[in-house]
């Protein structure tokens, strides 16, 4: 039971780690809360859906779509709602970043109707045994493709040039700037692949729960959001790390507490940023007198 | 009552939680997003005391406001140690367990709300409510007490050097707003006739953060005309066509990106009114 | 009679050491003056005595008071003012307001004496009028009281940072650099200006750069090294300490091997700074 329970967590709590991923690198960018992420997962798992249940296409080919998708979504949105507001208070492209996130679920509402549709795996999902633990494939798959995507990811940002740019437009962006890096080019491709996450997310969690419609981004989208605090808003092991303690602590609180199973993710946020103000991961920034 | 008396009651409701959110983040600098939570608070309060108690209304608003205030004070002692976007977050988390709660417990009637509210609010109730609140908040923003909160947003640790407890003031501030914000909750209540958590949720608290930047930040009555705005938009759309209607939540999100674009410090910014006021309270004896 | 003692002040950031064993003696009615290199720790010294960091070892004592674990609002409130080196005004606010702020820690006025405007209020909002005026007057910005601060001229923002500070009524006031980017005849208006302060009986205690200006107006000046103090003494003294020549001239070859380490250090220690946890 325990057992089981744990293996839902590291399974929902991979998908968190996945969104959280895209929060974590468009914030230590430009330091922007990415309201629209919880979108781009809702639209990635709307593609994956029509992927597989209309064209017919095998599972990882549908996801690599949605992916492409999502990735395309998320530079569209940059370089229209962000890119005009970069120079503007931040408060402003937090409205900004709400609004696209409400015009983009309001679309999908209007084109797709606000029922549920069924995602079903359009592979054989058969329960595993090990001696008297079970674990679905699904499971499994949900877990391989998270940790595929996540040392993706974690030898983009370390051994690429790109990934390079990156990290140093996190740390100072006029220095980077100065030594030729082009903040535009970086920060799209930080969008891109953040969103690329997202969309992986939104399909992955779409095929487990069997299921898809717009407004299942707001929860995971602000658990997504919470996982990335924990960790430490900014940095992308500390939002895997987050991802998964939050679906765990998610899961096994559930066994005891089930009414209150949202709530959790919650007081766990505040009781962590109260003990740790800037997250799990990262160190706290002194004010310069 | 008529539609437009209806219309026009929602906006001012709409405008003391404006004007009450932009005391917190407009004058004191404090990001909350959870407002919501405490207009929920006081729709709760303000209803239980009416209908398990039989208190009468006047009674049972003032003290949903207090409930909401206390709460204001519990929730930010400990969150607004917090800055910026984690104070944002922190107070979203407040909110949203707050509302796990309301569902939960029986006496707010759970995910079915609390229904069989007298009606009582009209447009002369919430006209009245609305300009105490904003002479209360003139005055207070004009005194030492509200120079501290814009001392506070202007630079924290210069205000801290120059005598001003800060943590104390920034809670302050907190309470105050969620004093109001749990007023405008009583008077929903009593407006709608019936209550629930989802009435109090996150998007709600998003809409009134977009009323006070729409209008501009730090200015109550460009609060006020941001509730104006971010209340008849929607129904405007609906009146022009039954399909622009359709799309009124579209087209709301899309307004959102264009304004800020356009003009993202706001319609009114707060320096466009200050000078020629100042002056002339100072003449009357004024701070 | 002194004013302040600080005996034995270190501050460590993440394992660097910014001050280390420094005493410090300040007089009632002098003009003391704390001078260094980049990086010595004089600013870092005045954040200890204000409240903004705590120090990791030593004790401050102000009036004979313990007040190395209070906060810096507390401290303003015991009698210590201060400016800072890269100015702090509230930028949005009117030179008035600014000065007004400084005057919060001297008066009571609540919330519920604000909404009703009771008759203590008014008379002590009256007070605070005059009195604020009256600062406004002594640095010369009266007439330029409706403006708003962010659009003073820089020499102007000085005098108003420390026409802030004087509102709070302050026994010692800590200037930072206040002639930082001043031009000649801003620093002589300057030194007259710490002159008329100092007589109305203000001790005062400054970090400044500008050797004219500290030599000119300082009973002592006191010089910071490696956050280590190196000499403390009347200026004539001082000026032909070994010590501090070294510190600031040395030979030339220590000097280029000082000015690379001193980089050098300034930089971990600004990084160590920024890691600090509170």
């Amino acid at each position: 039971m325990v057992f089981e329970q744990i293996i839902n967590g590291l399974t929902l709590g991979s998908t968190y780690s996945l969104i959280a991923l895209g929060y974590t690198m468009v914030y230590g960018i430009l330091e922007l809360i990415n309201f629209a992420h919880s979108e781009i997962y809702m639209i990635g798992a709307f593609i994956g859906l029509i992927m597989v249940s209309v064209y017919k296409l095998p599972f990882i080919v549908a996801l690599l779509l949605s992916m492409a998708a999502s990735c395309l979504l998320g530079i569209i949105i940059e370089k229209i709602a962000y890119k005009p507001l970069r120079r503007a208070n931040r408060i402003a492209s937090l409205i900004s970043a709400i609004g696209v996130s409400i015009f983009l679920q309001n679309a999908v509402l209007m084109s797709a109707g606000p029922q549920a549709r069924a995602f079903p795996a359009n592979f054989n999902v058969t329960n595993l045994r090990l001696g008297n633990l079970q674990i679905s494939s699904l499971q499994l798959i949900i877990l391989l493709v998270s940790v595929v995507l996540m040392v993706g990811l974690h030898l983009l940002i370390q051994k690429t040039r790109l990934g390079q740019a990156m990290r140093a437009t996190a740390q100072d962006k006029e220095t980077a700037q100065l030594m030729g890096i082009k903040i535009d080019q970086v920060v799209s491709f930080t969008f891109a692949i953040g969103s690329a996450l997202g969309g992986a997310a939104g399909v992955l969690v779409g095929i487990y729960f069997n299921s898809a419609d717009p407004m299942m981004g707001f929860f995971p989208g602000l658990k997504g959001f919470v996982a990335a605090v924990l960790g430490g808003i900014g940095s992308v092991p500390g939002a895997m790390l987050g991802g998964l303690f939050l679906g765990l602590i998610e899961m096994l609180g559930a066994v005891y507490i089930s009414r209150y199973k949202d709530a959790i993710a919650f007081a766990v946020l505040i009781f962590i940023l109260l003990l740790k103000p800037t997250g799990l991961l990262s160190r706290r920034i002194q004010e310069k007198v | 009552m008529s539609y437009y008396s209806q219309i026009l009651t929602v906006i001012i409701i709409n405008s003391i939680l404006a004007v009450s959110l932009n005391l917190v983040s407009g004058y004191t600098g404090q990001l909350s997003l959870g407002h919501a939570t405490f207009m929920g608070l006081g729709a709760y309060a303000a209803t239980l005391f009416a209908l398990k108690l039989q208190s009468p209304f006047l009674v049972s608003i003032i003290l949903g406001a207090a409930v909401a205030a206390f709460f204001g004070f519990v929730i930010g002692v400990p969150t607004l140690r917090l800055k910026g976007d984690y104070l944002a977050i922190a107070t979203l988390g407040f909110g949203e367990i707050t509302k796990n709660i309301l569902l939960n417990l029986k006496i707010t009637g759970g995910p079915m709300g609390l229904r069989g509210i007298p009606k009582v609010t009209n447009v002369y109730v919430a006209a009245a409510a609305l300009v105490l609140v904003i002479f209360s908040l003139n005055r207070i923003i004009n005194s030492r007490v509200g120079k501290s909160f814009i001392a506070i947003r202007e630079d924290e640790l210069a205000a801290e050097s120059m005598g001003i407890n800060t943590t104390r003031f920034k809670i302050l501030a907190f309470v105050i707003g969620a004093f109001y914000a749990g007023l405008a909750g009583g008077l929903y209540a009593f407006l709608f006739r019936y209550i629930n958590p989802k009435d109090f949720g996150f998007m709600r608290s998003i809409e009134i953060l977009c009323m006070v930047v729409l209008g501009g930040m730090g200015n109550t009555y460009g609060a006020v005309f941001g509730a104006a705005i971010i209340t008849i938009l929607p129904e405007f759309l609906r009146s022009v066509s039954p399909v622009v209607a359709q799309y009124r939540m579209v087209l709301y999100g899309l307004l959102l990106v264009v304004m800020m674009i356009v003009k993202p410090q706001g319609i009114i910014s707060e320096s466009s009114l200050s000078n020629k006021k100042r002056e002339k309270s100072l003449e009357k004896g004024g701070l | 009679m002194e004013l302040l003692e600080g005996n034995n002040l270190s501050m460590v950031f993440g394992g660097l050491s910014a001050l280390n064993s420094v005493d410090i003696k300040i007089n009632k009615g002098e003009v003391l003056s704390i001078i260094g290199p980049n990086g010595a720790g004089k600013t870092t010294l005045f954040n200890l005595l204000t409240g903004i960091y705590s120090p990791t070892k030593g004790e401050i004592c102000f009036r004979k008071k313990e007040i190395k674990n209070l906060k810096p609002y507390e401290i303003t409130k015991l009698g210590i003012a201060r400016t800072f080196q890269n100015i702090r005004l509230f930028k949005e606010m009117s030179v008035l307001d600014n000065v007004i702020i400084g005057q919060h820690c001297r008066t009571k006025a609540g919330v519920f004496g604000a909404m009703f405007k009771t008759p203590s209020v008014r008379r002590e909002e009256a007070l605070v009028r005059e009195k604020v005026m009256d600062v406004l007057k002594f640095v010369d910005l009266d007439d330029v009281y409706m403006e708003k601060a962010k659009n003073l001229p820089y020499g102007k923002q000085r005098r108003l940072e420390m026409a802030r500070a004087l509102a709070t009524d302050p026994e010692l006031i800590l200037l930072d650099e206040p002639a930082a980017g001043m031009n000649h005849q801003e620093t002589n208006e300057l030194i007259k200006l710490i002159e008329k302060l100092n007589n109305t009986g203000k001790t005062v205690l400054l970090i400044e750069h500008d050797m004219k200006l500290v030599m000119d107006i300082s009973r002592r000046i006191m010089v910071l090294d490696y956050g280590k103090k190196i000499a403390d003494g009347p200026p004539d003294e001082v000026k032909n300490d070994e010590k501090v020549i070294k510190a600031y001239l040395g030979d030339d070859f220590r000097r280029e091997t000082r000015e690379i380490k001193k980089v050098k250090e300034a930089k971990e220690v600004k990084k160590a700074k920024e890691a600090y946890v509170c």
